[in-house]
């Protein structure tokens, strides 16, 4: 009874792609999970550029106190544009494209449960991004013609009602992220019942990767936070066409009631944005420390925890309010409560490689500083639950710092380990590992240099979204050697970009397993065939791959 | 070697549920969460509009729309067992009873906003009552209506014989959707008609 | 100027903070070493060495008690941190004035602030002055909130935390500054164009000094022989749809209060400072100083806006 066969049989030899058209057509009309995977990630790679530039525009601007280089409106246009496509735009393709191609293969099924609908995700999510690019060019703002939204991405009424937001960019904002949303919710419903139905024999649901785990509480968050995002975005939408009154003050509508729907869609968002890079470095740094990962159960237990607990917080954004006392020391103690299961997460994987044989290749160089980054940031959002405390940093550079810690420090580095790790089984190539490790450190000193630094602008009195600054605060030097980490990142990513182009150049061949892996989709060839496994794999334990290369002492007999 | 079946389709799996069942009960998620907000809202806002028809004023129980709507649930859960069993032309004067009374609620909604609009006066700006009433029953409405036009598309491919015992089950989930549609309005009714009045 | 830190407090809240802020960081700094080591002695005790034999290290699968502790001490700290929190907030949280307060009316405006004395009838723009309080004979002020417009927020770090100033709702916030100054702030609410110039001055005097300030304040404005013809031209054009200048035709709320304006350093909302050039930039293009701004050129001639700088400079 062999649990799985060795590589699955490679698949048939193809005949010479007949032209270009052929190879579109193949990519634009698939179903297939994989590729639609690798479109999603794309896409998230390429507006993160874009995104990035932005930023480094915004940069650009701020170095200097009293700048002159970009106007008022251009740079309000640029971080709301910057946020916008950072957290739909890239975030979330690239979340759902690792989901969508891993978690068939992870749990031996061919494809994910609703492989139509898949595809229309991706091109719902597609089109709402380009919508809202468009608007660079199609709408028409406050100042005229050709204005991107600038409202920024939380888009508080009444600046986002019609009265302060003539023209039509804010409605490229509702309507873009509206549009990707229903991409969003379609692969967070393939997620799910994929994991739930789908699983091959002998995977019950406690011998799924932990990967699987954290996307399926990903998507049940996602099912529940996305909906009143749209529902916000509807009522804002029938504020400023259908004369509605949802937020129109002088009707006795509530300004902070966009904030209480926003913000119950926008704190499980972001733990929507980083749960996904828990589940990479819950993959990577097993694999690297070469031993089981600590704790399997308490990890999921926590994970399930921190997603029904982060539908709880959310008016920790609004301390500023003029919330009553009781409503803030809630919502206070409830954040810091999130903080013990993600602090347990942290104190697992530190166990995991504690005892193990560490191989510092680069994921594992990426996974290493996302734990102490993202202890960081955890941290400094763990001061911003102290509400006294928060009242001061609150809207300031302080909370920039802290959410970039998490979202860059923490996520985007775990993004960087997982594309050289799963990048072999993608394209059946693997990604230099010098060229990895230059983008490593050059974006690793980089964010420090910008968002370690940012940390001072806020504790300085530096308020956010701010175009320019005056010369007399004392905040020149540090919003110059902010400025100046963005290089460093920008070096790092062109390395990175550098090093997948390089990578189809120099065709170092991956093989089924170049990490030595345990889980399933190691068990098939890279890229694997259409179908993914010759016979679909029948398991006993976590790691499949581990009891074939451990027959001796499998881990079926511990578990 | 357990004999791979090409993809898990329609047969419920040894975890116990189809892919059918699981995708629309997380639809069902969704779209609960959709409407919460919207109920918030309604519930929020309720008397703090500044002026014009206050719910009292206007609003009158829809006993009728209510006992259509509801009753329609009774009539699809009848239809679906009937197709189970083979009973196409049951299942098809099951399916149109359910059709009529959805469209039943509809227009008697439409009546209902026509005498809001025309004698009181009751538009979605004229205050935060309209704002709010409007959009949370239109909403609703709006999900009878995709509901209806399913209805009518299973009901004409019926009628070119495309609806078979075999595919009941998809019947069957359509009438989750339907059921929650049913769900929903009663907590609209409760939020507009009692919590509001 | 010294930055406008929260770690310089100058007021009682600020204070208050900064001692609660202490613990809080003290907590954090701890966690933050004691974890960092742990991971810093894995990755260095635990590296794969180079002369490795290639077989793998014992597989630990987990162990309930080590979970167990390291979820009861978060949650101690947690208790800790909490309980703090909420005794903070309610020191810190008021609602109504407390005895002996001064009070001032604080609305915002896109892009600039405006402040009411009710006690005194005095309204002015975007320079505060406030008394500082003695602690045997405490004079805290406390503001009520307003917003005329889209959601601002008060933030002055060396005075106190911030509150938004909200649309249809109206917050509060008290400072009890105990050392005389100029302390700086800014709007910290994102609304619109020039968000980044509502700067806030306030200036914390002596008792005796803010009395004189408030009798100088309370007086109607000037009246100078030399400024008649720009009074007329001021009177006569569109200003006076905006701004009030007390004592005068003058009574437009749209726009800040002139009726002092010379006794404030800047201009803008603190973007520009209040001199004879600056000012007369900012009557005949306010929108080369601060673009975008809401109030427009008024399109007069040269020597009308002579005229009317001539009728500025004399409200004293």
């Amino acid at each position: 009874m062999a649990a799985i066969d060795g590589p699955a049989a490679a698949s048939p030899p193809r005949e010479a792609a007949f032209g270009w058209t052929h190879v579109l057509h193949e990519w634009v009309a698939t179903v297939d999970h994989k590729k639609l995977g690798i479109m999603y990630i794309t896409s998230g790679i390429v507006f993160f550029a874009i995104a990035g530039l932005e930023a480094a525009v915004m940069r650009y601007q701020l170095a200097f106190p009293d700048n002159d280089a970009i106007s008022p409106e251009v740079f309000n246009r640029l971080f709301t544009m910057h946020g916008t496509s950072m957290v739909f735009l890239v975030g979330m393709p690239i979340i759902i494209g690792f989901g969508n191609y891993l978690i068939p293969l992870m749990i031996g099924a061919r494809d994910m449960a609703f492989p139509r609908l898949n595809a229309w995700g991706f091109w719902m999510f597609l089109f709402g991004g380009l919508l809202l690019y468009f608007s660079y060019f199609g709408s028409s703002g406050l100042y005229g013609a050709g204005s991107a939204p600038d409202v920024g991405w939380f888009a508080y009424t009444p600046l986002s009602g019609k009265a302060f937001s003539r023209g039509n960019a804010t409605d490229y904002w509702i309507l873009g992220i509206l549009i990707s949303g229903f991409g969003s919710l379609s692969g967070a419903v393939n997620m799910i019942t994929t994991a739930l139905t789908m699983r091959c024999k002998g995977m019950t649901l406690g011998r799924m990767p932990l990967f699987v785990w954290m996307m399926i509480v990903v998507s049940f968050l996602m099912l529940i936070a996305l909906p009143p995002l749209t529902a916000a975005q509807v009522m804002l939408l029938f504020d400023r066409y259908l004369g509605a009154r949802f937020f129109d003050t002088q009707a006795g509508g509530d300004a902070v009631l966009w904030q209480h729907f926003f913000w119950f869609f926008g704190h499980p968002e972001v733990y929507i944005l980083i749960i996904p890079g828990f589940a990479y470095a819950s993959e990577i740094i097993p694999v690297f420390s070469r031993k089981v990962i600590f704790g399997y159960a308490v990890m999921v237990a926590a994970t399930v925890s921190i997603g029904f607990v982060a539908c709880a917080v959310w008016a920790h954004h609004m301390f500023a309010v003029g919330m009553g006392k009781g409503v803030n020391i809630w919502f206070s103690t409830i954040t810091m409560v999130v903080g013990v299961p993600t602090g347990i997460k942290i104190f697992n994987w530190i166990a995991t490689m504690y005892g193990g044989k560490i191989r510092f290749r680069v994921p594992m160089l990426f996974c290493i500083a996302f734990l102490i980054q993202f202890l960081v940031a955890g941290l400094t959002g763990i001061m911003l639950a102290a509400v006294p405390f928060d009242w001061q940093l609150t809207d300031s550079y302080f909370v920039v710092a802290h959410f970039h810690y998490v979202l860059i420090g923490g996520l985007l580095f775990t993004i960087f380990a997982a594309v050289y790790y799963w990048f072999p089984k993608m394209t059946g190539l693997m990604l230099s590992e010098r060229l990895g490790r230059l983008h490593f450190w050059l974006f690793l000193i980089g964010f420090q240099m910008t968002f370690t630094t940012m940390h001072v602008q806020g504790l300085l009195g530096m308020p956010r979204r701010i175009y320019t600054y005056p010369a007399d605060r004392g905040w020149e030097i540090w919003n110059l050697i902010t400025s100046l980490g963005v290089v460093a990142q920008g070096a790092g990513v062109l390395c990175f970009l550098a090093a997948i182009v390089w990578a189809f150049r120099r065709r170092e061949p991956a093989g089924d397993d170049p990490w030595d892996a345990w889980t399933l989709e190691w068990s098939t060839s890279s890229p694997p065939p259409e179908y993914n496994f010759a016979e679909l794999p029948e398991v006993r334990s976590r790691r499949p791959l581990w009891d074939l290369k451990h027959p001796e002492d499998p881990d079926w007999k511990y578990e | 070697m357990s004999a791979a079946s090409a993809t898990t389709t329609d047969t419920a799996t040894a975890q116990g549920w189809t892919r059918g069942q699981v995708g629309t009960l997380l639809l069902i998620l969704a779209e609960t969460s959709f409407f919460a907000v919207f109920i918030a809202g309604y519930l929020f806002y309720i008397g703090k509009s500044l002026s014009g028809p206050r719910p009292a004023d206007v609003l009158e129980l829809p006993i009728l729309a209510t006992i259509c709507l509801l009753s329609s649930s009774g009539t699809i859960v009848v239809a679906v067992r009937d197709l189970e069993r083979g009973h196409r032309a049951r299942f098809a004067s099951g399916l149109l009873a359910t059709i009529l009374l959805g469209g039943a609620f509809l227009v008697l909604t439409a009546l209902e906003w026509k005498r809001l609009i025309v004698e009181h006066g009751l538009t979605i700006s004229t205050n935060l009552f309209g704002t709010t009433f409007y959009s949370l029953v239109g909403f609703h409405a709006a999900h009878v209506s995709v509901g209806l036009l399913i209805m009518l598309l299973i009901l004409v491919l019926g009628a070119f014989g495309h609806v078979r015992r075999e595919h009941a089950f998809r019947v069957e989930l359509f009438s989750w959707y339907w059921h929650f549609v049913d769900v929903v309005w009663i907590a609209v009714g409760t939020a507009v008609y009692v919590i509001g009045l | 100027m010294t930055p406008p830190s929260i770690f310089d407090p100058h007021s009682t809240p600020a204070h208050v903070i900064v001692d609660y802020t202490t613990l809080v960081l003290a907590v954090c700094g701890v966690i933050f070493a004691i974890v960092t080591g742990l991971i810093v002695y894995s990755i260095v005790r635990f590296r794969a060495r180079p002369d490795d034999d290639g077989r793998e290290p014992p597989q630990v699968y987990g162990s309930n008690r080590i979970e167990l502790a390291w979820t009861i001490i978060p949650v101690l700290i947690v208790i800790v941190l909490g309980l703090t929190t909420a005794r903070t907030i309610l020191a810190l949280q008021k609602n109504v004035p407390p005895p002996g307060s001064l009070a001032v009316t604080a609305i915002g405006h896109q892009w600039w602030w405006e402040f009411h004395y009710p006690e005194y009838g005095i309204t002015t723009a975007n320079e505060l002055h406030i008394p500082v309080s003695d602690p045997q004979a405490p004079r805290p002020t406390f503001f009520d909130l307003k917003s005329d417009d889209v959601i601002h927020s008060f933030w002055v770090p060396q005075l106190s935390g911030k509150t938004d100033l909200i649309p249809n709702r109206e917050n509060h916030l008290w400072v009890e500054p105990r050392t005389p100054g100029v302390y700086v702030g800014q709007c910290a609410e994102f609304c619109g164009t020039q968000h980044a110039n509502m700067l806030l001055r306030v200036v914390v005097q002596p008792p005796e000094e803010f009395e004189a300030w408030v009798r100088a304040q309370q007086k109607p404005a000037a009246v100078a022989e030399s400024a008649s013809l720009g009074r007329a031209i001021f009177e006569r054009t569109a200003c006076v749809n905006c701004h009030t200048v007390r004592g005068t035709p003058a009574d437009g709320r749209f726009g800040p209060d002139l009726t002092h304006l010379m006794s404030r350093t800047t201009l803008g909302a603190g973007v520009a400072p209040n001199d004879l050039p600056t000012l007369r930039e900012w009557v005949a293009h306010p929108d080369s100083l601060k673009p975008g701004v809401r109030m427009p050129a008024m399109q007069l001639e040269s020597e009308q806006i002579d005229h009317v700088v001539d009728y500025l400079v004399t409200l004293e």
